[in-house]
C-alpha cells in the first residue's frame, strides 16, 4: 500500500504544472499533426452560441447527442429501480 | 420512512428551507447560460428540495407536493422535450439536434442556438428531478411493502 | 490556487476516506462519504473545474446522502466485519 502511495507520488512528480499555457494539450496541434478541437470551441463558443458560459456550449451544443445519451443512461436507471422494486413488492403479497 | 424518525424541529427547519433550494434550482438551469450550471445541477437541486421535505415529513406530507404516478410521467415528458427539440430540427432539414434550424421566426442561428440550448436544460432538469425522486419514492416504497 | 489550502484538503481528504472505510457504524461512514464528496469537490473548484464541483457537491454530498440515509435506516445500522 506505502509502495503503492509511492509510485503514484513519483509518477505525480512528473506532470505538468497545471494552467500552464505551453502544456501539451493547450497546444494548436498534437503530436500527430492534427488540430486539436479545443481551439475552435474556444474561439468561436461566443459567436456560435451568444453564451459566455463555454461549458453549457460545449456539453449542450457541440457535444449534445452525448448529453442525450447521459440523460437516457438516467432515464434508464430510473425505470429499473421502479422495474425491480415494484417486482418484490408484489411478490411478497 | 419510518414514523418515529419525525419531529417537529427537523420539520420546520425543512420546510424553511426546502423553498429556497427550489428557487435556487430554477435559477440555476435558466441562468446556466451565464454562470456555472446546468440541467443536470438544477434538476439535482430541485430533487434534493422535494427529497428534504420527504425525509423530514415522511410520505403523508409529501403526497401533497408530487404524488408517486406523477413522476414516471414527468421523467418521460423531460426525455421527450430534449428528443423532440433534435427531431424537429432534424424534420426542418439539419442534423439531429442541430439548432440553428429550429422554426421559431424572426431569428438569427445564433440565437437560435441560445434558445435551443435552453430548452433542451429545461428538459434535463425536469427528468432528472422526477428519476431523483422516484428512486427515493421506490426505495422508501420497498420497506412498507416487504 | 494557494498550495498550503490545497495540501490541508488532501490531507482532510485522507482522513476522512480512512474513517469512513474503518469505522463501525454505518451512518458515521455515510457522513464521512458526504464530507468527502463536499472536499472533493471543495479540490475541483480549486482546480478550475467549477462546474464539475457544483455537480460533485450537489449529488455526492446532496441526493447520494439522502439515499443512503434511507438504505442505511431499512437495513441493520451495524457493519459486520
Amino acid at each position: 500500500m506505502v509502495l503503492f502511495a509511492g509510485i503514484m507520488i513519483y509518477a505525480a512528480s512528473d506532470l505538468p504544472y497545471r494552467g500552464d499555457p505551453d502544456n501539451l494539450m493547450h497546444a494548436e496541434e498534437s503530436i500527430t499533426g492534427t488540430t486539436v478541437m479545443g481551439n475552435y470551441f474556444i474561439k468561436n463558443a461566443y459567436r456560435d452560441a451568444r453564451t459566455p458560459n463555454m461549458v453549457t456550449v460545449v456539453l449542450g451544443d457541440y457535444r449534445s447527442i452525448d448529453t442525450f445519451g447521459e440523460q437516457v443512461v438516467i432515464y434508464t436507471a430510473g425505470l429499473i429501480t421502479l422495474l425491480v422494486l415494484r417486482r418484490s413488492r408484489r411478490r411478497s403479497e | 420512512m419510518r414514523d418515529q424518525f419525525q419531529s417537529p424541529i427537523v420539520l420546520l427547519g425543512a420546510r424553511l428551507l426546502s423553498p429556497y433550494i427550489m428557487v435556487f434550482g430554477w435559477y440555476v438551469i435558466f441562468h446556466g447560460h451565464y454562470s456555472p450550471g446546468g440541467g443536470f445541477q438544477g434538476g439535482a437541486l430541485l430533487a434534493a428540495s422535494l427529497l428534504l421535505i420527504r425525509v423530514a415529513g415522511g410520505s403523508k406530507l409529501a403526497e401533497l407536493q408530487i404524488q408517486e404516478f406523477a413522476t414516471t410521467p414527468l421523467a418521460v415528458i423531460g426525455v421527450v422535450i430534449y428528443f423532440a427539440t433534435g427531431l424537429v430540427a432534424m424534420i426542418m432539414g439539419g442534423y439531429f439536434l442541430d439548432y440553428a434550424q429550429l422554426p421559431i421566426p424572426g431569428m438569427e442561428a445564433d440565437w437560435l442556438r441560445y434558445t435551443g440550448i435552453l430548452i433542451i436544460e429545461v428538459g434535463i432538469g425536469l427528468a432528472v428531478m422526477a428519476i431523483l425522486v422516484m428512486i427515493y419514492d421506490n426505495m422508501a416504497r420497498g420497506e412498507d411493502y416487504g | 490556487m494557494i498550495w498550503e489550502l490545497e495540501l490541508v484538503i488532501y490531507l482532510f481528504l485522507a482522513v476522512s476516506a480512512i474513517v469512513a472505510l474503518e469505522v463501525r457504524d454505518l451512518l458515521v461512514a455515510v457522513v464521512m462519504m458526504t464530507v468527502f464528496s463536499f472536499l472533493m469537490a471543495l479540490l475541483f473548484v480549486a482546480m478550475g473545474a467549477i462546474d464539475v464541483g457544483f455537480t460533485e457537491a450537489v449529488i455526492g454530498a446532496g441526493v447520494t446522502g439522502i439515499l443512503f440515509v434511507l438504505v442505511v435506516f431499512q437495513t441493520s445500522r451495524k457493519s459486520n466485519d
